[in-house]
């Protein structure tokens, strides 16, 4: 008995072993009953109503599939809660992947390419999908992520707040053909010194999150880095001079509020703010406000926009039900459908009478300036592999800048010093 | 089979310490044991490589140009944390351990944030710290300017620390109270009628017998300092500069947010060395400094 016991415990073991060890096969189509989990980092109700009704029309037509699970994690750790969760062997089936970090996950080699199950799947239309949106996903032809989200930044107005001041709004300066970033900040600072009042705000920057100001130096036409990543951009004669605009705009005309210092525009703190579109939910109405597309830099007109990928995971327990569920998701209807929070990557529905019908809150010519045009003429803000540990170096060594009395040239020669090692092994 | 009675008790004896030992080895000794391993190892998670690296992680140590930044800032924050702790929860001690009216509103007062969620604590001390938070906005009040405190490098880690003290000091501050109750009282009277001024009793009588209890809580402060975390990720994530990033969080940010798991294990194996060589110098010192044990 004893032994039978034995022998019994040594197959069992044997067979988990096997079933461990073929960890690289291609995953097998799922037949039995199918749970997915997929990583956000949005926990907005009207988001995550969309998805579970997505996820539901799914389920009705796959009744194998029991469960669809959309898995909030913090924005601010969201990478880093991801790949805890894929170190502890607990990996979603499906996350969603920030700009920054696309690099490294598209080069792993953990993420399924999608292509063939996107291009197979009936009325995809595939082809639909612009290159633009796409390039940042793909490594040698194939694609890794689906850009479900290219979401160009603009300005949010507080009208009332730029009226107190005395000072035109920046539609009216746009009709005037003046809407410039020496015009802005003016206003900005006009506001600060008439109403207390914050001027303007780039959301989410907080002097830690430094990427977020590729939305400001892209006027001048200045990068962290080149194109293929190896040169550093920070000591560039026009970021010196982009950051030297915006140092003296922070500290000497107050237009943007100081380290330390919260301010939010949705409440009412704050007379502009650069962000997304996404975050139009967070109106309320409390005063009369627009949405204008980036004020034009020393280069004329500009745009910056961020993306968000959605990947599956190889080693996820379901890739292949992952993949079709990802398929179902981004079709063109569901597509269309996404496109009240995510400009989508599909050419035919980036057009402003397209995302007017999802997006009740912006005007058309709204979507049209700052989503449509900015889509077409922007560029993704700073990727890099290894991002995280290059975005720490450069926010360690941009720290002296946010100072009043900082030396801005010797601040940015400094962080290309700390950071050229880093951008060599690129 | 009949066992003999000293088997019987040897058995009866490791089956009274299997629950503990058993949850040791689960929670202790084996991740211990993981940790040395994995950082032997260049483990990449996105990848799901894991290749032996021999001592490589442990050369990258010795040759981490951060590495001396990181534990200059740990032992400032450590020196600060344990001399301003262990100094304010002496002092609340002695004044609590008078006959004053309303003690113990006063002692469950400054014990209250101990059972507060550190992060939720932390959390509010973020904004009371902002450049327009509370403590500028009191020092205002009274015509003082005062600085930002989270974004310089000096007064940052004097904000980390003061965070930290005013969570903690409670706790110790009940065992110090605990140990001045547990001195005899007729110590103090007869130094009191050979004339020994109050600073003198308590240099002679007080410290000498609670020296068991300020070893206890030093050595409790000393590691939890080398333990902090949760401030630093939300007061200044490490800044500014690299001016208060101490070792847990440099061990944290190389291991989760750059993924060098393997490299996370080997500041993790430093940490542990640093803490144990700590413990044991101060429980060798314990001969000279804790009275009871002469």
């Amino acid at each position: 008995m004893r032994m039978k016991t034995a022998l019994a415990v040594a197959t069992a073991a044997l067979l988990g072993l096997t079933a461990c060890g073929s960890g690289d096969d291609p995953a097998p189509t799922d037949t039995g009953p199918v749970s997915l989990r997929m990583t956000i980092w949005t926990a907005n109700e009207a988001h995550l109503k969309l998805f579970n009704e997505i996820a539901g029309e799914y389920k009705a037509a796959h009744p194998n599939v029991t469960e669809i699970k959309f898995d909030s994690l913090p924005f601010d750790t969201y990478t880093t809660a991801l790949t805890t969760q894929i170190a502890g062997g607990n990996q979603p089936d499906l996350a969603w992947i920030l700009e920054n970090s696309a690099p490294d996950f598209v080069s792993s080699g953990a993420l399924v390419p999608l292509d063939d199950t996107l291009k197979k799947t009936p009325g995809y239309q595939f082809e639909d999908l612009g290159a633009s949106p796409m390039k940042l996903w793909q490594q040698q032809g194939k694609l890794y992520a689906y850009p479900f989200s290219t979401s160009p930044f603009g300005v949010f107005v507080n009208n009332d707040l730029v009226k107190k001041a005395g000072k035109p709004t920046p539609a009216e300066l746009i009709a005037a053909g003046n809407w410039t970033w020496d015009t802005a900040l003016q206003t900005a600072s006009a506001v600060n010194a008439a109403t207390g009042k914050a001027g303007l705000v780039v959301r989410d920057f907080d002097y830690k999150s430094w990427q977020n100001l590729a939305s400001f130096w892209g006027g001048w036409g200045a990068q962290a880095w080149s194109a293929d990543g190896k040169t550093c951009g920070f000591d560039k004669p026009e970021m010196v001079e982009a950051m030297t605009t915006l140092h003296k705009a922070i500290f000497t005309d107050k237009a943007l509020p100081g380290p330390g210092v919260s301010a939010d525009f949705f409440a009412g703190d704050a007379a502009m703010t650069i962000t997304q579109i996404s975050r139009a939910s967070l109106l309320k109405n409390q005063f009369g406000w627009d949405l204008v597309p980036l004020p034009k830099g020393k280069v004329g007109d500009y745009a910056v926009f961020g993306q968000a990928g959605i990947g599956v995971f190889k080693k996820g327990k379901h890739a292949a039900a992952a993949q079709e569920f990802l398929a179902f998701m981004t079709s063109p209807a569901n597509s269309a459908k996404l496109a009240a929070y995510f400009p989508p990557p599909r050419t035919s529905q980036q057009t402003a009478e397209t995302l007017a019908k999802t997006n009740p809150l912006l005007k058309p010519d709204q979507l049209q300036k700052v989503v449509v045009d900015g889509i077409a003429k922007g560029a993704v803000g700073p990727s890099h592999a290894g991002f995280a540990e290059l975005s720490q170096t450069v926010r360690a060594s941009l720290d002296p800048l946010w100072q009043p009395q900082a030396d801005v040239k010797a601040v940015l020669s400094g962080v290309c010093a700390k950071i050229a090692p880093q951008l060599a092994k690129a | 089979m009949r066992l003999s009675s000293k088997t019987a008790d040897r058995l009866a004896g490791w089956l009274f310490i299997a629950p503990q030992l058993a949850g040791s080895a689960v929670f202790v000794f084996a991740p211990l044991c993981m940790v040395l391993w994995y950082s032997l190892h260049e483990w990449n998670v996105l990848a799901d490589s894991f290749e032996f690296v021999g001592a490589d992680n442990y050369q990258a140590l010795l040759d981490d140009p951060s590495l001396p930044s990181v534990l200059r800032a740990t032992g400032i924050f450590s020196v600060g944390l344990v001399v301003f702790n262990l100094s304010l929860a002496l002092l609340l001690a002695v004044l609590l351990n008078q006959r004053l009216r309303g003690l113990a509103v006063y002692r469950t007062l400054f014990f209250s944030p101990v059972v507060v969620s550190l992060v939720a604590w932390t959390i509010v001390w973020g904004f009371l710290l902002q450049s327009n938070g509370g403590v500028n906005g009191l020092l205002q009040a009274v015509g003082i300017e005062g600085p930002n405190w989270l974004r310089t490098g000096p007064t940052a880690m004097v904000s980390v620390i003061a965070v930290q003290v005013f969570k903690n000091v409670g706790l110790n501050m009940v065992l110090f109270l605990a140990a001045l109750q547990g001195v005899p009282g007729e110590l103090y009277e007869a130094a009191q009628l050979d004339g020994a001024s109050a600073w003198t009793r308590f240099r002679r009588i007080t410290v000498p017998m609670i020296s068991p209890t300020i070893l206890l809580t030093s050595i409790i402060t000393v590691v939890g300092s080398l333990q902090v975390f949760a401030q630093i990720a939300v007061l200044t994530q490490g800044g500014p500069g690299t001016s208060t990033t101490v070792l847990v969080y440099y061990l944290y940010q190389q291991a989760f947010q750059f993924h060098h798991f393997g490299y996370g294990s080997t500041l993790a194996i430093l940490l542990f060395v640093i803490v144990l060589a700590l413990t044991l110098v101060q429980w060798q010192l314990r001969r000279k400094w804790v009275v009871h044990e002469q």
